[in-house]
């Protein structure tokens, strides 16, 4: 009882100020979070702010079954579909290039790398992500399309293939990075039960451990296909600004970001249709990453349950 | 290469001879010899850190994943030596079956959990295969409860039937012995009195090698027993005559739960 009381009684001002402090600092903290979460739904009513303006203009139809973007021209068109046409041409290019060479790294530093290997290797590859996407584009467009060139001469300057390319070669890190550490969580216990059956290693890896892994390998996939889809610089500076349905990759494309750095780069007045096409084409894209993020999400979420 | 069968050895299943085990600069196992028989329950008892696990491990080379893990003596399989570079490895874990502590069933199927071995070891033949996984999970006492799931997830399964399907898979490579690491130290006295009726049931067809921390375990399924202390191998004889008159003080002492 006689201490409980003096636990009570002692020092009163410090734990006012005290428990001051933690509130000041709680509040401060939650400050924080509010910000972030309030700029999204910021961002988010300005989009459909604006793309509900847009469709004032331009129907639904025109918009998802014209084969045809032309809203810069003097025949307007605003079929949507050569935007995403481009933007899908090119990231399937990157992802023939991230998913096999990433994989590979993934399995080869999880599973044959010396740990000192691994401990040195790994950060490379993360230094690779922090390259500026803005060399990237050059790089393409003034280094891997010449060179291409020199190989496929009907290979236009401006043109999907190298974009592509260097894309992969962009989120080739995110592919090997997340997908190292999906392999890595996996149990030793099961690569240990795959030995004891007289498995070697190469069996252990490719028929237990990789489907083990599976779930963390497929998220970060939809990961990095997300980032491509999303990609800016490296589209905008090598695929050049042709909208068109096709899916030839030596030829011109414009992606929906490029797109939109076009329009937002010129002088068009706040209010046009031309300003309001940036939105919807930005609305569209947000759609597209905002479901392949969930995806991964849920895949991973799904996978993580399994050794739980 | 493990094959041939002498006729000397047939009583005598695993001969050890003087092994040692170190993990880089520590001993873990001091120059052990013992004798296994055949088709019969040895259990290995003594308290954590002994070295029991890693004497166990020694006899399919799982210490080989080890990096710092180094191996001196020898070990006699049916007469022939299994240490050593030559051995091929493969078809000595094909021979000598593991079950481990914590059940760990792939996730996959019940039936290509099963399937795994005979498939990785080559064979393709869909009929044998079906053959093999109903033969290996009634063996295993786990058929009839699973007979009509075989393509659900293994992890699906209660812990019990976990570890069931995990001897299911072990005996579908048709191994001669069976290591078990503390195999129902995970599990309920119901999933556990399972196992070890499962134990008393497979002897009569395999060499069953199994480390147990519980000594009333021990006593109920085991025919020998070795008790190991920090590192030696303090007494091994009938599990009759170690648990109710022992000749050291050390393993007295231990039984009758003084220590460990």
């Amino acid at each position: 009882m006689s201490f409980a009381k003096t636990l009570e009684t002692e020092k009163p001002i410090r734990r006012v100020i005290q428990t001051v402090a933690e509130k000041l600092i709680e509040s401060l903290c939650f400050l924080c979070a509010a910000v972030s979460v309030l700029t999204t739904f910021g961002v988010v009513a300005i989009l459909c702010y604006e793309v509900a303006g847009f469709f004032t203009k331009v129907s639904f139809s025109e918009f998802f079954l014209s084969t045809e973007w032309t809203p810069l021209f003097y025949h307007k068109s605003f079929g949507i579909w050569p935007l995403v046409c481009g933007t899908l041409l090119i990231s399937f290019i990157a992802m023939c290039v991230a998913l096999p060479l990433g994989l590979l790294v993934a399995v080869y530093l999880s599973e044959f790398a010396h740990p000192k290997t691994r401990k040195v290797v790994k950060p490379i590859l993360e230094i690779l992500a922090g390259i500026p996407t803005i060399v990237y584009g050059y790089f393409a467009l003034l280094f891997v399309t010449p060179v291409l060139q020199s190989i496929i001469p009907t290979l236009e300057g401006f043109n999907a293939l190298a974009p592509g390319m260097v894309m992969g070669i962009m989120i080739l890190p995110m592919v090997a990075s997340l997908s190292e550490d999906a392999l890595y969580v996996v149990p030793r216990s099961l690569r240990e039960g795959s030995y004891a059956m007289g498995a070697t290693k190469l069996q252990v890896v490719f028929s237990v451990v990789f489907p083990a892994a599976i779930g963390g390998i497929t998220a970060s996939c939809i990961l990095a296909l997300s980032r491509a889809v999303g990609e800016t610089m490296i589209v905008a500076i090598a695929a050049g600004q042709q909208p068109a349905l096709h899916f030839n990759p030596l030829k011109a494309i414009e992606a929906m970001t490029a797109y939109i750095v076009q329009v937002s780069l010129g002088d068009t007045p706040h209010g046009t249709i031309e300003y309001q096409t940036i939105f919807a084409v930005g609305a569209v894209l947000f759609v597209m990453t905002l479901v392949l993020n969930m995806v991964s999400l849920r895949i991973r979420e799904r996978y993580q349950r399994m050794f739980g | 290469m493990v094959t041939a069968q002498t006729q000397e050895a047939h009583e005598l299943c695993i001969s050890v001879k003087n092994l040692s085990v170190f993990y880089g600069d520590n001993q873990a196992l001091f120059d052990i010899s013992m004798d296994i028989p055949e088709k019969e329950v040895t259990a290995l008892i003594g308290p954590s850190g002994c070295g029991k696990s890693t004497f166990l491990r020694c006899f399919n080379r799982m210490n080989d994943l080890i990096p710092s893990a180094r191996v001196e003596g020898e070990i006699l399989l049916k007469g022939n030596q299994i240490l050593g570079n030559s051995v091929d490895v493969v078809t000595l874990r094909k021979r000598v079956g593991m079950v481990f502590q914590r059940s760990n069933p792939f996730p996959k199927s019940i039936f290509e959990n099963v399937a795994y071995g005979p498939k990785i070891h080559g064979l393709r033949d869909r009929n044998k295969i079906e053959e093999i996984v109903e033969d290996s999970l009634k063996k295993a006492d786990l058929w009839n409860e699973v007979k009509d799931r075989l393509h659900t997830s293994g992890i699906g399964l209660s812990g019990g039937q976990q570890q069931r399907l995990c001897i299911a898979r072990a005996l579908a490579v048709e191994p001669q012995i069976l290591l078990m690491d503390e195999p129902a130290s995970a599990l309920d006295p119901r999933s556990t009195s399972k196992i070890e009726e499962l134990i008393g049931v497979l002897k009569e067809n395999y060499t069953i090698v199994i480390v147990t921390h519980n000594m009333q375990q021990a006593a109920r399924v085991s025919q020998k027993t070795a008790f190991f202390y920090e590192g030696y191998l303090i007494e091994y004889g009938e599990t009759e005559q170690v648990f109710q008159n022992p000749n050291e003080k050390q393993t007295e002492d231990y039984v009758t739960g003084r220590f460990g």
